[in-house]
């Protein structure tokens, strides 16, 4: 019987890290993400996980040692955020390139000059291009399922790319809501054993990962893992409907709320979702037509719903917790991308808010609102607004 | 009222009052080093406009930023030094001071620490060594003590800690001593001589973190920790004797190398010099 408790989504990602059975984790922490490994160290020491925790030095040192474990041929987790993502930088791209279905808990945060412990997404949206693919949780239910859902769609053979769970500062990962802890026997069931047949350790049959690509093998390597994360789409689309079958909770790539008939759509992600579903639910009491979509998967982009999405509205209005300077948030740019050859498509509003940890309120909300509004009227309008501003400091 | 107690504090006009009272819990050992440093330039009369003072992140990388009244560079965690070095080479007139924890210092960040004593740039560093890593809620670090627990260690710790003032004074730096917050006088005087010995120098503080290492390892006062330091203190004299089994769980106190060599800096501008000269491209304004 699955059990219905109440905890953080540091809780979950940590009973996600369980239930998965990693032998391996190496982690280090880092606020807000440290319970994390803080209790899956418990889980270790009480004997209810059998793993190697490894606390290492640094979060170049937990990924390291991940890749490590991971090109042996095992299961293995990690849990970081803001700083801690960045400093793993340069090993992201080696766990893609190589090939290693390696799961990543981050508690989503803003990242320093000045030095900011809330939220925001720049963390894991600065990781976009590491070919890692990225789920992003509305509460502390969808961090756990999304964290086995992760495990199972990275390892599947037409995947075998690593991937990141991404849960919002504090909003999420520090605040106690309700969960369903899923049985055991049906996890066991749902992900099965990791048996690489690419990542291995056996001296009988010896193996070089990660070696030198001269320029005539290079393109090639690198283009695998484009096809990898074009793979991803149908599996993880595979993976969510027999998530359902087993576990009864269902998960779309771009999850709607009343967009049926709707002009504007607001489009968001993470737990900012909830947010906006509520201002949805307050708006259509006032009879405007709006609605919400929620990106559960950022990458692999998920072209083909954001497409789908573009004909229901006039207008899309972006909401994000990122920038990409001089271009305004990362969602604009591929919103941008996916729709740009199409002959009709709605006007696109860009809303850059909620940095660094700043409440996003319906006054907030509001003022998108307003701007989104104008570009429904045809009216002159920014591109990419930045929300909530305090012009007074500036 | 609060006011009053800072105006009876000699030390105050080192302290950016509008930043205090400061976050480190009550009874961090944070502030006896605070007060040292502040006592240390006092006595030594550095203007605090000579002196650029880098933290990591941490507490212990709080106790000069915001604090302590002078140009302060907080950074990332572990690479204070290595901003340091930067920051040395950038103004060689400043006195350039790192105030920072064990975690950020000789954890994340140990190369550094280890490569700017062997360069032996003079750079002086300050490390409070609390034995955990404090901000992020007490895990296990390099440097805490075998046996202790922690919330990544719950039930003991198995690896041995890193000797931090030994691997220092081996790689190369001029002067390194290690003394603990129940060594206020001394401490005072080590940094003095840190702050004037050209190259580099490390003092190693061990702090008490009462909150997230005594709370678990049956010290939740300050002053329990404190008599334990005291109880464990070892003077290297006296730990010369003594066997690695003796050592176990002891603080060896005192001043570990105090010596010359050449300093990172001025051999690189005695080099520049060199070059110039034999290209002949020393001119009217060739200071660097
Ligand atoms: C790259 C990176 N990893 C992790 C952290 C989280 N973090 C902040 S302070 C800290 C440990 C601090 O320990 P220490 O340097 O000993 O300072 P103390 O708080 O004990 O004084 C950690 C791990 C971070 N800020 N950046
Ligand atoms: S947690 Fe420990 S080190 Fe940090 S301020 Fe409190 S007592 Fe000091
Ligand atoms: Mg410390």
């Amino acid at each position: 019987m699955p059990i219905r408790t109440v905890m953080k989504a540091n809780e979950a990602a940590a009973w996600a890290a369980k239930l998965a059975k990693p032998k391996v984790i190496a982690a280090f922490p880092i606020t807000p993400s440290t319970l994390v490994p803080e209790k899956i160290s418990e889980f270790v020491a009480d004997g209810e996980l059998d793993a190697e925790f490894i606390k290492v030095e640094s979060e170049h040192s937990a990924i390291s040692a991940c890749v490590g474990a991971s090109a042996a041929g095992v299961r293995t987790f990690t849990a970081t955020a803001s700083q801690g993502l960045a400093l793993m930088h340069e090993i992201l791209f080696i766990a893609a390139g190589m090939r290693l279905p390696i799961v990543i808990a981050v508690g989503n945060r803003a990242l320093s000059a000045p030095i900011n412990i809330w939220n925001d997404w720049q963390d894991t949206i600065s990781e976009r291009d590491t070919g890692w693919l990225q789920f992003y949780a509305e509460n502390n239910q969808e961090a756990l399922d999304l964290i086995l859902i992760a495990f199972k769609v990275a390892e599947d053979e037409r995947v075998l790319l690593p991937a990141m769970v991404g849960f919002d500062a504090f909003i999420l990962t520090h605040t106690v809501e309700p969960v369903e802890i899923p049985d055991q026997e049906v996890v066991d069931e749902f992900l099965g054993e990791y048996e690489p047949k690419h990542a291995y350790l056996d001296p009988a049959r010896p193996i070089t990962q990660g070696a030198l690509g001269f320029p005539a093998h290079y393109m090639e390597a690198r283009y695998t893992v484009w096809e990898a994360n074009e793979n991803a789409k149908k599996v993880i689309d595979e993976v969510f409907a027999e998530f359902e079958k087993k576990f009864g909770r269902k998960y779309q790539k771009v999850e709607e709320y009343r967009t049926e008939d709707a002009e504007v759509i607001f489009v968001t992600m993470g737990s900012l979702a909830g947010t906006v579903k509520e201002y949805v639910d307050h708006l259509r009491e006032q009879g405007l037509k709006v609605g919400v979509a929620k990106l559960t998967v950022y990458r692999p982009f998920p072209t083909e719903e954001v497409r789908e999405l573009a004909k229901k509205a006039k207008v899309l209005a972006l909401l994000e917790k990122n920038v990409t300077f001089s271009v305004g948030g990362a969602l604009f740019q591929d919103f941008s991308r996916a729709l740009v050859n199409l002959d009709e498509r709605p006007k696109i509003v860009d809303f850059i808010l909620g940095l660094g940890g700043r409440d996003v309120t319906f006054k907030d909300l509001d003022e998108a609102l307003a701007i989104a509004q104008r570009a429904l009227n045809g009216e002159e309008f920014d591109e990419v607004n930045w929300i909530g501003l305090r012009k007074e400091i500036l | 009222m609060a006011k009053e107690i800072y105006s009876r504090y000699p030390m105050v006009k080192y302290l950016r009052k509008e930043a205090l009272p400061t976050a480190l819990c009550p009874g961090c050992g944070g502030g006896t080093v605070l007060n040292a440093f502040a006592n240390a330039v006092d006595q030594l009369r550095i203007d605090p406009k000579d002196l650029v003072v880098v933290s990591g992140i941490g507490c212990s990388a709080w106790i000069a930023s915001p604090y302590f009244l002078a140009d302060t560079l907080h950074t990332t965690h572990g690479r204070a030094i290595a901003f340091a070095t930067g920051v040395k080479v950038g103004l060689p007139d400043k006195k350039v001071v790192v105030i920072s924890g064990d975690g950020d210092l000789a954890s994340i960040g140990g190369n550094h620490l280890i490569h700017a004593a062997r360069r032996n740039i003079d750079i002086t560093v300050i490390l409070v060594n609390n034995m955990i890593y404090g901000m992020t809620g007490g895990q296990v670090a390099p440097t805490t003590p075998f046996g202790a627990k922690t919330t990544t260690s719950p039930y003991r710790n198995i690896e041995h800690p890193l000797q931090i003032s030994e691997t220092v004074a081996a790689a190369g730096a001029s002067y390194v001593a290690r003394w603990t917050t129940a060594h206020v006088y001394q401490l005072i005087e080590s940094i003095k001589k840190a702050l004037q010995v050209k190259g580099f120098s490390l003092v190693e503080v061990v702090s008490q973190c009462p909150v997230q290492f005594g709370r678990r390892n049956r010290m939740k006062e300050p002053a329990e920790m404190l008599r334990w330091f005291l109880k464990n203190s070892v003077p290297i004299s006296k730990a010369k004797k003594m066997s690695p089994e003796e050592l176990e769980g002891k603080f060896v106190i005192g001043e570990f190398v105090n010596r010359e060599r050449p300093e990172f800096v001025s051999e690189l501008n005695k080099l520049i010099d060199e070059v110039q000269e034999h290209f002949g491209l020393k001119g009217e304004d060739d200071g660097v």
